[in-house]
């Protein structure tokens, strides 16, 4: 008999949790799995997995709007957009590069740990797409929450509670998201040479312009060649993305161009170039490097990426790069996690938190993944823990 | 008007022991921030919800986070409840106190603490007033994107308690999506911050639950929220159709060509002849409906996006278009709109729907409630944010006539409960308040609303925090 319940309804997923909730038998939640090593390991005698709660159940291209079950591949779901010229602005990463898993990423999972790329600086997270949900509780109870309009108050908004909650409040069943019309054309503007400290000013410089930027990224010397090829200048390079109608992209274009020429050579990537960029910077392709090396998610204010990495440098072995204005910094450690000292200096420049993305089984089980919350936060965390799953069921110990 | 919509029964124990509770509160907050006299205490009786009032046993205005944690915790000691209170512009009953309760006005909590451009964050106490925020920074080149329509007076602690929205939300998203970190104090006067200048936070997304909890999580008391880069420039045009059905399907075409312009509002004959005469915006008078569309950007970008508009609008029938010749023609447009139920006010007494449809069901929604209206002999003005479909019926009627005033709440009702049939839900930004909060099993089942009053235990077990609002008084979970 297979150690995973693999249900085909929703109502066979509710009496499963309810059994489960009955005998006190914990599952470990899973999508397609692809990205299940995010958080603390799970402690479960069983898996249950959404990957047979699949297909697209509704989709709406002129009201932007698509309904699909928890388990449908992320590929079926990018298929069909596709075919609408339509996309999840929210550009969610795919983990199965740094993480070095195979297998389908679910809708369900990018939901459940709230994944968003680049476009996250203008255009959201995955939390802001996500308008309405089902999902079952710890108590085998199939709730429904927000709907499919995109301004929606009415009560209380579960919707984002359970989104980023790594199954640890409910199985997702069913997602129902907000889509948005790929832009018709796109161009990156690229300067180079420009040291982190510089790239952090230019940078908020640009996003203040009136270009509307939908991606501000900075790839240091020891990553760039990765992203951009050897015919450019040499020195990092600071990329900064532009969408749109075809006239707008050309004339802001300019702008930042011109804007930035006078600190930097700059130059232009076309449209193509600039949709492979973009994605190798959101599913991190530096760091996929087949290894195990500890590889932290840290999210700080902007202007404060690289003052963390600075500090970090002159302790232990490092390697970044940024995205989100600086904002997001994808650190390598080159030997131990460091995770003591890298909480410690987040705090020291004002505050934001580090998730361990990837690490060896020993490692991860010695450091705690997610950034530990002040204790009156994390005593609501568990009240409101308790609320949805009150035997413990969903994923123990993944959160804390 | 009849009392249809129940209040919780005061506490008696809380009533006999009010100059005792008035008293300790005196103690607990410096002169003057404190309101017990009934002469006071009128002002606070409703909102803009003004079909209902309940005079409130007193009213506490702190300066500090410290005194509304030092009220918090001694109201939960003795189980007072508390009702918080922004403007007091609630167009949901959210802010209308109870005969038992202490509001906590936060108006004097009005300062801008933190300007923050390189990261493009401000932090504000949360009676800081919405448009102050974006009067704060427009020099610089910046705004804070949410603008309700009473923006000049509704403050953003109101806005997080409700989740506002407003006109340009089409395109920058309602105040969850622009908010990245808020001080708050539960319900036993425990401080905690969550988020702050980062774009996420980790943990559980209480940032994303309180917002839009209606007060009843705890009191937001500072909040970081997000600034954007103005843009370049900004247009209003208008377009007129001679019937509502080609408007609402032009604007479902423009949505699902891709196009999405800054602000897309509608408004129907009794609307535009309502606005026209508030604000002398220009607004054509000869149409059954208008479109007011917002694009921004460049001269270039704007005129590239209104060429495409415009070939659509053409394709259903546009009778009139018109575009803004200045920046005061501009504003008069926005003026206009942004009165529409101050001005209505000037005419009759309303009550504002807030329901939100999936935009393909515009155009029958619009039809069904006017057959509605006429089945209740009554006069409706419709204005809304069309490009996300919500809608905003504003049902005219007589507030000195009992009779018609409950024909307008009835004829409300059965257009929310239309709205939410159509696929839509029940209030889109202005929140469920008491106004609807008797309608949420036609949208959620009892088990729905079972797992969100949990959620709602785990940060107020005692349920004192504005407790009379958006869940049904029947089916709640036993004190």
């Amino acid at each position: 008999m297979s150690m995973n319940f693999e249900p085909t309804s929703e109502a066979e997923a509710a009496d499963i949790i309810r059994q489960a909730a009955a005998h006190a038998v914990p599952l470990a939640i899973t999508g397609g799995g692809t990205r299940s090593g995010l958080g603390n390991s799970v402690r479960a005698e069983r898996g249950l997995s959404t990957r047979r709660l699949s297909g697209i159940l509704s989709y709406n291209p002129a009201e932007m709007t698509m309904s699909a079950r928890a388990g449908t591949p992320m590929r079926e779901i990018e298929a069909a957009l596709a075919g609408n010229r339509q996309m999840l602005a929210f550009e969610p990463m795919d983990h199965r590069g740094v993480m070095g898993t195979s297998g389908e990423p679910t809708i369900g999972g990018v939901f459940a740990a709230n994944v968003s790329g680049p476009r996250r600086i203008t255009a959201g997270a995955a939390r802001d797409h996500l308008l309405g949900i089902r999902f079952i509780n710890g108590s085998g109870e199939a709730i429904k929450s927000g709907g499919r309009v995109m301004k929606n108050v009415t009560g209380l908004d579960l919707v984002k509670l359970l989104c980023g909650s790594h199954g640890t409040l409910g199985l997702l069943t069913e997602v129902t998201f907000k889509v948005l019309p790929l832009p018709p054309a796109a161009a990156t503007i690229v300067a180079f040479g420009l040291d982190d400290a510089q790239a952090a000013a230019a940078m908020a410089h640009a996003l203040a312009m009136p270009v509307e930027v939908s991606g501000a990224a900075h790839l240091t010397e020891s990553v760039r060649y990765r992203f951009v090829g050897t015919s450019h200048p040499e020195g990092a390079a600071t990329v900064l993305r532009l969408e749109g109608l075809p006239a707008s992209v050309a004339v802001r274009a300019e702008k930042l161009k011109a804007a930035f020429a006078q600190v930097a050579p700059a130059t232009v990537l076309d449209h193509e170039a600039t949709e492979k960029l973009w994605r190798d910077i959101r599913d991190v392709k530096p760091y996929a490097d087949g290894t195990q090396k500890p590889l932290w998610r840290v999210s700080v204010a902007p202007t404060a990426g690289h003052q963390l990495v600075a500090a970090l440098r002159l302790q232990t072995g490092v390697d970044a790069f940024y995205d989100w204005q600086g904002g997001l910094v994808w650190l390598r450690m080159e030997a131990d996690a460091e995770s003591e000292m890298l909480r410690r200096f987040i705090k020291g420049i004002g505050g934001g938190h580090a998730t361990l993305v990837r690490a060896s089984d020993a490692v991860r089980a010695a450091t705690p993944a997610f950034e530990p919350e002040p204790a009156p936060v994390a005593a609501l965390s568990v009240r409101l823990k308790e609320k949805f799953d009150p035997k413990g069921i969903f994923n123990p110990g993944k959160m804390g | 008007m009849p009392e249809t919509i129940a209040f919780l029964e005061p506490k008696p124990s809380v009533l006999a022991r009010r100059q005792q509770i008035v008293e300790d509160l005196a103690d607990i907050l410096p002169p003057g921030c404190l309101i017990s006299e009934k002469r006071g205490l009128v002002p606070f009786e409703t909102d803009a919800f003004i079909a209902y009032r309940q005079v409130p046993l007193a009213v506490a205005l702190p300066e500090t986070t410290a005194q509304v944690a030092a009220v918090l915790k001694y109201c939960s000691r003795y189980g007072i409840p508390v009702v918080p209170r922004g403007a007091g512009t609630s167009l949901s009953g959210g802010a209308i106190p109870q005969s038992d309760a202490v509001v906590i006005g936060l108006s004097k909590m009005s300062r801008i603490l933190d300007v923050d451009f390189a990261n493009r964050t401000a932090t504000v106490q949360a009676g800081v007033t919405n448009i102050n925020i974006s009067e704060a920074v427009s020099a610089d080149g910046f705004f804070y994107a949410p603008d309700p329509s009473s923006q000049l007076a509704c403050t953003i602690g109101g806005n997080i308690g409700m989740n506002s929205g407003g006109a340009h939300c089409l395109k920058y998203g309602v105040t969850t999506n622009n908010l990245l970190g808020v001080k708050m104090v539960l319900f036993d006067g425990t401080v905690i911050e969550l988020g702050g200048k980062a774009l996420d936070a980790p943990g559980y997304d209480l940032l994303g639950l309180v917002c839009g909890s209606e007060g009843q999580l705890g009191i937001v008391t500072e909040a970081t929220v997000r600034l954007l880069a103005k843009p370049e420039g900004s247009r209003p045009v208008l377009f007129g159709f001679m019937s509502s059905e080609e408007a609402g399907s032009c604007v479902a075409e423009v949505i699902g060509s891709g196009i999405i312009p800054v602000a897309i509002e509608f408004m129907d004959k009794p609307a535009i002849g309502i606005c026209e005469a508030f604000a002398q915006a220009g607004y054509p008078m000869d149409v059954e409906a208008l479109l007011i569309v917002e694009v921004e950007g460049s001269e270039a970008e704007m005129e590239a996006m209104l060429a495409s508009i415009i070939a659509i609008a053409r394709r259903h029938g546009v009778a009139t278009i018109r575009e803004s010749q200045s920046a005061a023609q501009a504003a008069l447009i926005w003026k206009g709109r942004k009165s529409a139920f101050g001005a209505t006010g000037r005419i009759a007494d309303y009550i504002c729907m807030d329901g939100t449809v999936p935009l393909g069901q515009l155009s029958y929604v619009l039809k069904k409630t006017s057959e509605i209206i006429d089945s209740y002999g009554l006069r409706v003005a419709n204005v809304f944010h069309a490009g996300d479909g919500n809608m905003h019926p504003l049902i005219l009627y007589n507030i000195n006539d009992p009779e018609d005033a409950a024909r307008a709440e009835a004829a409300g009702n059965d257009i929310l409960k239309l709205c939410v049939d159509a696929g839509g839900c029940l209030t889109g930004e202005h929140g469920v308040g008491i106004e609807k909060r008797d309608l949420m099993l036609h949208q959620f089942e009892q088990v729905d609303l079972n797992q969100q009053m949990a959620a709602r235990a785990a940060f107020d077990p005692q349920w004192i925090m504005n407790p009379s609002k958006v869940f049904p008084l029947e089916g709640r979970p036993a004190a």
